[in-house]
Order: structure tokens, then sequence, then C-alpha cells
């Protein structure tokens, strides 16, 4: 390690850089040691040492893990090398650092805000920042053609260049951001050729609730209830990321009758969010019937769910050291029964869209992700997987149940729209399987471990990933030892997919970006947060 | 004229917020019409307030359950809510599932201008109602209410399917006790409302060079 | 079979008895023209209530319930619903071809559904050119959709327009050679006339092999034509919120909305009546009992239910199949289904040469 480097004990540890080393270190890290994926890049504001970054970094061949901090002290003019040439994920996730710090990213070439409007005043998650600043604004938004980017110069400064999104003679159509194929408020301008797309830029923030800013002035458990409402398909599984985060900083072992219910309710939300994607991408293809046919059988999941936890959506279940409530009396019998109804509907969806030729020749072939663009971008989940890349957390971190139980990791090697819909209808399989060996065998046990009422963690970082229902669920929690977290920040699943947008849907149609946003399958409020 | 406000099996007493649909019916006998106007009044009335269609919109959580009321197992088909449009002229109703952000707000403002009158508005979820537990954030709207009329509020986090096929009936009644012809009713009187329309056509003639084109 | 031409002739005569022959005509014209328009509507309004509820059984649902006996006026509602809803004028839009648009679709789409014949002596316009009057009238409609795209300043319309343009020019030719097939084994274009070659067995019977190939490239053309599912591109929602007619409000929606469906009734209809007998009952020959019973059902009892049928058909093909690509839609058309049919086309004539139809 550069000598400069610093290593920092508290919680998970990580490496502490000077900004001025920063971007060798991080060039060397990712060309030598083999450092490809970019988990997770986390704006800070570290009062008096300054505005910075957290790295998260993973060998995905060897699996070793790295965690790097950069600040810069100066706290008006905060500046840090850009990382997104090393690994492309940070071209978004940078954005979203200057939007919430106003850190300024040398090399950048589209330094706009992401979530916030361009006319914003202040940078939000800043400790100083004020929220009578930006009163509510009923004009409507401008579009800006160009994109402001900092650029080195031979003597140490930076420069502010403008670099033009769309020549004056495109024909830039507007998709969102109310719209029925975005899958909520996100908003693509689309510049096209006849039916080909040639360009996309992607707008983001329409449903934006500061979610992270938010959790800073919550007690802990508080900050639970925010998680379900990120992807609110992926609920359990998200509260699960921040329960165990916040366990791991406690040091708290919970029982394992929780990880068995904690497991099981996992892969149920995951069937359901599964399904759910099924039913919707059949819709936004035309194909109606399919979408009736995904919410029938999501409806048998939310009885289950619903029983044990009393909500449809939000499920609100995990607590710090357990679960709310223990599993109702008929959880097992009608686990078991859901199973039993499943599998054999799996085959339907199969006969009705799968192997019809239309669903096959606009899904085949369309939308192709590579292996390298898809650890790059750090696109998770089913996106990845059928690229190839095995980056199931379930598999790479095991956590709860998941290394006691037998299930494969489903990848494709295609990277196109069809191994992404494959994927999914296979990983429902699975998570049947998965539930199949639990849940006859849930110990006797606790399902609410001991608690104090209030709740305080010590000094440090800690990191936390899931599998969520669309990929790698993140949670870094950095305290300074209070009753509420100094700085909570969930690592989005759809972030990454939303970014490799524009690469792959070049050169599609119009329809197909239709396709590709379905199986790319991205939550919004997940991305904005 | 007598207005019938009911609802094919439900109960009259099983609704709440009688009294201000009572309102609704006794602003509506003071002002009464001839018997013409007010029969072909009453018809286009149950002829609108059976086929509300919304405008398919929604921002987070509270779109899932309307997806899902829209699906096998609640359907609100049945009531005549059956066709979603996605285009905003089209659609009779917008049911605003979801959080408003500052950033949505404008976009927000603008659909319910997009659509045709006679036009109603359902807040649904805390999120709309009053910002729900967003209500302190930076970039939250608390409350749909302070950027367009509401109609019905439908709470709940998100509301069950059942609950907002019950928030659907309430817009229902509500449209059976307005007139349609007379604009009593309206939540608006005719002279603000013509105010509003000679303000609306007096800021097209500033913006004559102002190319909406791409911002659908 | 009961002929409709002696009540038709009846009130003729009755007419001329009372007043000069071309005040009669007039008269008859007029009437003619609105027992048209009412049956026009009426085939609207169960058209629209069918694909209710025959998409809400596709879909485990119930569909209209609420307003009549299983929600059978439902529509109706809609009906008031629309004529009630305010009609927004757009800046910067062509005023006059945006306003115009709508009755250019509904008025190709009322053309083409005057030259149906319902049953015997229920012809409207009865040329011996039906068959290039259909078709001539039928494509007008698609000037009336790329007046609405271009009109509307909106570039979604834009593209669905052209979409529109792009899909219909091109299935109109197999739609085309596919009644062309029909019309080689007639020998005649007009529609009573080949309703009555029927008598002894239905096209799709006596043509065998290339009739039946015809009646597929027919069926998947109409439906292009008609821009229903899985050719709804022009309109495809989820791309383009509503194309063509995405800043129509209120009636003139309504106009589209309603020829959408006439339209595809028409379609159906011109089906039911070249490939499966028109009002012609079903015979199957030997069974006379059987016979006598077909012949009992009057004309335009049948013509429904084989119209109908075919609605059913496409419907049912509609709620099941993922929507095409633009590149798709063109590359069925042109590599499969005009060769095709260019090919069922000598196929048929060699089968008339040689005599080897039925």
């Amino acid at each position: 390690m550069e000598a400069a480097a610093v290593w920092s004990d508290a919680g998970d540890g990580m490496f502490k850089v000077p900004a001025g080393a920063f971007r060798a270190l991080a060039e060397r890290l990712r060309k030598e040691e083999g450092f490809d994926f970019l988990r997770s890049l986390t704006g800070m504001d570290w009062g008096e040492e300054g505005l910075g970054c957290v790295y998260h970094l993973e060998n995905t061949s060897t699996g070793e893990n790295i965690v790097l901090a950069t600040a810069d002290p100066d706290r008006d003019n905060a500046a840090l090398p850009s990382v997104h040439d090393l690994w492309k994920g940070a071209l978004i996730n940078e954005r979203e650092a200057y939007d919430f710090f106003g850190i300024k990213f040398i090399g950048h070439p589209d330094l706009r805000r992401f979530f916030l409007r361009d006319d914003w005043k202040g940078y939000p998650l800043r400790k100083d920042y004020d929220m009578s600043l930006n009163p509510l604004n009923m004009e409507n938004e401008g579009n800006e053609d160009e994109a402001p980017g900092y650029e080195m110069t031979p003597d140490g400064g930076y420069i502010l260049k403008r670099h033009p999104l769309f020549e004056e003679e495109e024909y830039v159509i507007n998709i969102g951001p109310q719209h029925p194929a975005t899958h909520g408020v996100l908003r693509f301008r689309v510049s096209l050729e006849g039916e080909t797309i040639k360009k996309i830029d992607v707008h983001s923030g329409y449903i934006h609730r500061g979610i992270e800013k938010l959790c800073e002035s919550m007690t802990y458990p508080q900050t639970l209830g925010f998680t379900d409402r990120l992807d609110y398909l992926g609920a359990m599984q998200n509260r699960h990321a921040l329960c165990a985060c916040i366990e791991k900083a406690m040091g708290l072992e919970v029982s394992e009758r929780i990880q068995y219910i904690r497991t099981i309710m996992d892969e149920l939300q995951r069937i359901d969010s599964h399904l759910l994607f099924i039913a919707c991408l059949c819709q936004d293809m035309g194909a109606l019937e399919v979408f009736f046919l995904g919410f029938r059988d999501r409806e048998k999941v939310l009885d289950i769910l619903e029983q044990t936890t009393g909500g449809r959506l939000i499920q609100t279940y995990n607590t710090i050291g357990g679960v709310q409530a223990d599993i109702h009396p008929d959880f097992v019998r009608k686990t078991k029964e859901f199973i039993k109804y499943m599998r054999p509907k799996l085959r339907e969806y199969h006969d009705i869209f799968t192997g019809n030729v239309i669903a096959r020749n606009r899904l085949i072939g369309t939308g192709v992700l590579s292996r390298e663009d898809a650890i790059s971008f750090g696109a998770t989940g089913g996106t990845g997987r059928a690229s190839g890349w095995a980056c199931d957390v379930r598999k790479r971190h095991p956590y709860a149940m998941y290394g006691k139980v037998d299930f494969q990791e489903i990848t494709f090697t295609e990277g196109d729209c069809f191994a992404r819909y494959m994927v999914r209808v296979k990983e429902i399989e699975q998570s049947l399987n998965i539930i199949e060996q639990l849940v006859d065998n849930i110990p006797e046990g606790e399902w609410q471990m001991k608690v104090k009422p209030v709740i305080k963690l010590p000094e440090g970082a800690w990191y936390t990933a899931v599998e969520g229902s669309r990929g790698e669920f993140g949670v870094y929690l950095e305290s300074r030892g209070d009753k509420s977290p100094y700085r909570l920040k969930f690592r989005s699943t759809g972030l990454p997919l939303v970014s490799c947008i524009d690469t792959i849907s070049r050169n599609a149609k119009i329809a197909d970006l239709i396709a590709i946003g379905g199986t790319l399958d991205y939550v919004v409020p997940d991305i904005d947060r | 004229m007598k207005r019938n406000v009911n609802i094919k099996s439900m109960k009259y007493e099983d609704f709440n917020d009688n009294e201000y649909i009572e309102q609704m019916l006794k602003e509506l006998r003071d002002n009464g019409t001839n018997v013409i106007v007010g029969c072909l009044d009453n018809v286009i009335e149950w002829g609108r307030s059976n086929s509300l269609w919304p405008l398919t919109f929604a921002t987070s959580c509270c779109g899932i359950e309307f997806m899902a009321i829209g699906a096998a197992r609640y359907d609100f088909a049945r009531f005549g809510f059956e066709v979603a449009r996605s285009s905003p002229r089209q659609a009779d109703f917008i049911m605003v599932a979801g959080t408003i952000t500052h950033k949505m707000a404008p976009v927000l403002r603008r659909l319910y201008d997009q659509m045709a009158d006679p036009k109603y508005v359902i807040a649904t979820g805390g999120c709309a109602i009053s910002g729900g537990p967003f209500k302190n954030s930076y970039h939250v709207v608390d409350g749909v209410d302070k950027i367009i009329p509401v109609d019905v509020y439908i709470p709940g986090c998100p509301p069950r399917p059942e609950a907002m096929l019950y928030g659907l009936m309430q817009l229902q009644r509500k449209v059976k006790a307005q007139r349609f012809l007379g604009g009593l009713n309206k939540g608006i009187s005719e002279k603000e409302y013509e105010k509003l329309m000679r303000e609306d056509t007096n800021k097209v003639e500033d913006y004559k060079e102002y190319d909406e084109s791409g911002l659908a | 079979m009961f002929d409709f031409g002696i009540i038709t002739g009846w009130i003729h005569t009755q007419l001329t008895s009372l007043m000069p022959e071309g005040l009669a005509i007039f008269l008859e014209c007029v009437l003619i023209g609105i027992c048209l328009l009412l049956l026009y509507v009426v085939i609207a309004i169960i058209m629209i209530y069918m694909e209710r509820k025959v998409c809400a059984a596709f879909q485990c649902r119930l569909g209209p319930t609420r307003v009549g006996p299983w929600g059978s006026i439902q529509v109706i509602c809609d009906v008031f619903k629309m004529l009630t809803k305010e009609i927004i004028s757009i800046r910067h839009s062509d005023r006059f071809l945006y306003n115009l648009a709508p009755y250019i679709v509904i008025l190709a789409s009322v053309m083409a559904f005057a030259c149906l014949p319902i049953s015997r002596g229920l012809e409207i316009l009865d040329f011996n050119v039906g068959v290039l009057f259909l078709m001539a009238a039928s494509s007008i409609g698609i000037v009336g959709i790329l007046l609405a795209g271009w009109s509307s300043n909106s570039k979604y319309s834009l593209i669905g327009a052209m979409r529109s343009g792009a899909q219909m020019i091109s299935y109109e030719l197999s739609v085309g050679l596919s009644i062309l097939t029909i019309v080689v084994l007639t020998d005649t274009m007009q529609f009573s006339e080949i309703v009555m070659r029927q008598a002894d067995g239905w096209f799709i019977f006596k043509g065998h092999i290339p009739a039946v190939i015809a009646f597929i490239i027919y069926l998947i053309a109409g439906n292009a034509e008609v821009n229903r599912g899985p050719f709804d591109l022009p309109e495809a929602e989820s791309e383009l919120t509503a194309g063509y007619h995405t800043e129509y409000s209120g009636m003139h929606f309504g106009l589209f909305y309603v020829a959408e469906f006439v339209n595809l009734f028409i379609i159906s209809g011109i089906a039911a009546t070249i490939f499966l007998g028109g009002w012609m009952p079903l015979h199957i020959p030997g069974l006379d009992g059987f016979n006598a019973v077909m012949d009992a059902i009057p004309g335009f009892i049948w013509f429904f239910a084989k119209a109908f049928f075919v609605v059913w058909l496409l419907m049912w093909i509609k709620w099941t199949f993922p929507r095409l690509r633009i590149d798709q839609i063109l590359t069925l058309e042109w590599k499969y289904l005009v060769p095709i049919g260019l090919l069922n086309l000598l196929l048929m004539v060699i089968v008339v040469v040689f005599n080897l139809h039925f």
C-alpha cells in the first residue's frame, strides 16, 4: 500500500488516502491489482476534515475487498480527481456526490446535477445546509444542452469547460417523467434518427426524497422505516441490510430462528418482485394477459407475507436484533402450498410468453451488455448475471442462512434482454428451492433478541450488503457514537442499471428501449432515494 | 330534483363523510333549476360518474397498489374505471400515487393543466396527502393540495386496494352530486373559472415563441 | 332466405306514389344515411362492450359489472362522458387540420362500413366494383391519421403517425392480394354477387388450400391495417403514450376510439363476407334436415355471428401477443406476406384454370 495511505481501524476499517495521492493509487488498484468493481461511492462531509468520498472496491476474480477514503479540506472549493475512466459506475456516482456535497470531480465530462434541479442552491447533504434556501419552485425546468466539466490544467489547477450534449439539428424526444414505460418517474432525453436511438441522456431525481439526509436526524430504529420505501419491491431485503449493518456495528449476533425467518422472507420478497418484473415487462411489450397472470400469482405471495407482517407492500418486519413478530401459525403450511402452486404456474409463463415468437424476436440480441461493462458499471443482480458475471451477494459474501442452503446461481453469457428475462424466471425456481429447504426446519428460539431501547453505535464505519431483488443493496453507515447515524448511505441497486442504459441502447429502436428498460428492472424510488 | 348518490351494492351509511355529500346536495337543492335541465344533468352526471378514466401516473409505492387494483383480484374495471389512459388529454382523473418532490411538482402541475375539463384529483397515500414520512425533507412537497386542488384523499402507506376502491367510490359520489350544466359544486365559481381562463390566454400570448413540443 | 329487397322495394313504391321520384330518392337517401349512422353507433357500442368483456375473460377479471345487467350499459356512460368532455385546442398546432383529422378517419370508416352486405337485399353500396371501392374508401383513413399526427405539434404523435402510415400502406397490399385471390375464384367484384356465389359452399371450403392461405394472410394483414395488437405500434401505449391521438381529448378522441373498433368490425365483416359466406347459412351436403334448420335462421344473424366470431379471434390475438417492432412489422409484410400472397394468387389462378376447386 502507498506510503501516504493511513489505515484507520474503526468499524470495518479503511485506508485514508490524501487527495493528491489518490488518483495514482486508484489507477494502480484498478490496473495492477485487479480491483475492477466499484461497489459503492459515498460522498462525505467530515466537517473539519473537509469533503470527501469513500470508495468500496472489490476484485471480482479473487473476492478481495478494500475501502478507500479521501478528502479535500477546502470546503468551498473541494475538488477530487475523477475515476470515471477506471470504473464507469463512477460516472453517475460522482455526479451524485457533486449534487449532494458540491465536490468537483476533475476530469469528469458531465458534471451536471443529477437528482436536484439545475437551479438548486447549495448542497443538501452538507452538514451546514440551510433548508430555507430552496422553497418550492413551480417554474418549469429548462433543458440544458451543454454539460459542464472541470479539466486539469498543466499548472495543477482546473478550468471549467462545456461539452455539448445534443447538437442543434438532432431530433430529441423526451420520454418521461410521466410515461408508462419508465416504470416510475425517470426521464430520458432521447436523440433519434428515424426510429433509431443515437444517444440517451438520463434525468433523475423526480422522486428524490432526501432519505439519507433525513436519516441523519433520526434514531437508529426510526431509520428502518425508510428502507422499505426505497425499493418497495425489495422491502424485506433492504431492511434486512440495514438491520444487519446496525447489528454488526453493535456486535449483536441474532438467533438462528431469526436468520431462518429473514432468509425465507427475503426469498418470498424476491419471488414477489420477479413476478412483478415479468408482469410489467409483458405489459410494456404489449402482452397484457401475462400482466394479469403475474399479478394473480403475486397476490398469493402477498397473502402469505400479509398474514405475518400485516403489510402488503411496505412490510416493516425486520427490526434491530430480530423481527417485528413471530411467524403466523399458518405460515409454514401456506408457504408450502404456495411452492406447490407456483412451480407448475411457471410453465404457464413459458407457454404464453417465453416461447412466443414475437417475444423472442424482440428480446434476443437486443440491448447487449458485455461482462466487462456490467462489472465496470457495477450492474449487479439479474442484469449482471445475465452478462455472465457471478455477482450474487448470497454467494460472494454469504449472510443469514445462504451459506448453508443449496441453490444455484443462475448465470447466462448472452447479456441480452432475453437472458435478463430468463435469469429472473429461473431465479424464481431457485428461490422456491431455498424456501423449501428452510421452511420445514425453522428452529425454535427467540424472534427478537434483547436490545436496549436507546441504541448507540460506537465510532466507526460499516458496510453491509445483501442481494436485493435487483442487485446488491448495500448500506454504508458511519457513526460518531450518537443515537443517530453521522452518515447513512444506501447503495442503490438501480442506479448502476440506469447508468448503463445509454451504452446498451445505442443504435437500438425506440421499441427496444422499452424492452431494455423493462428487463433492466429498476425501481425509480430506489435510484433517487 | 332528487339526486341519487348511491353506489350499487353499498349502503349509504357505510360511507364516511356523508355530511360533505349532503352539503353538496343541499347546495344543489337551494339552487334549483328547471326540470328539463335537471333531468339532463342527472343523466350526464350518472354517465360521468360511471366512466371515470384514470391517468396512468405513479411516482412510488402507491403506484404498485394502483396497478394491483387494475389487476385481476381487485379489478377496478368493474366500476367503469377501465381505460387507464397514458395521455393526460384523455384522462378524467389523476391519482397522485406517491411522493411529490420539488422537481416533480411543476411536472405534476403541468400534467394537471394538460388534462381536459372536467377533471379530478385523488391524493393517494400519506406522501401525497401531507408528505408522509418524508415531511421534513428538503425536497418533498408536503401535500399535493399545495399544487393542485384535491377532490378525494385516500390515507394509508400505501392504502390497501380496498381503500383505493372506496376512495374511487367517494369520487363517484362526488361527481354524482355535481351539476355539469351551470357549474355548481365544481369547487370553483364560474366567475373565478373565467378569470383563470382569461389569465391563461393572456399568458399564452406572452409566450408566443415558447416551444413546448418536446415536453410531452 | 328472406329477401329484404321486398321491404325496401315496398317502401320505394309507397314513397314514389306519394311524391315525385326525385324527392322520394332524396328522402330514401336521408333515411338510409340515418339508419347507417345508427347502425354504426350501435355496432361501435357493442364492439367496445365486447372488447371489455372478452379481454376481461382472458385476463381472469370480470370487466364492467356495475352499470346495467353485467355492465351492459357501461359504454353508454362512456358516451355521455366523452360528449361532455372539454375539447382542448393545442398551441402551435395547425388548427384546421387538427380539427379535420378525426372526421376524415370516421368518414373513411363509415364509407367502408356502408359496403358490407348485411343480409339479402340489405346492401347499401353495392357497385359492380365494390371490392375496389372498399379498398379505396378504407385507405382514406390513413390520411386522417397522418394529419392527426402532423397537426398536433407533438413528437409522439408525429412518430405514431409515421409508423401508422408506413404500416397501413404496406399492409393494404396484402389485404388487396388476399381479396384478389377470392375475386379470381368468383370472377366478380360485387359484394352481393360474391355472397350469392357461396350458396353452394363458402369460399374458404370451395377454394380449399389457396383460400385458407388467403384467409390467414387476410386476418394478419387486416389486423395490422386497423392498428390492433400485436400491430398496435402507432398508438403503442408503452412507447408513445397514445400515438397519433395523444393530443386529442373529448369527442375528437372519441371519434378515433370509435373508428378503431368499427374498423375492426369492418375487417371482420369483410372476412365473413368473402371467406365465410356472408349471410349465407352453413350447409352440409346430404344433411337435408340440418340444412333446413340452418336456412330458418335469418341472414343478418348469420352475418353478425360470423363477423363477431372473427372479431373474437382478433381480440384473442390482441390480448395475448406482445407487440412487434416497426422493422419486424415491415419485414413480415414485405419479405413474407407479400411474396406468399403473390404465389398464392398464382396458385388460385391455376386452381381456377384447371377447375380444381369444388
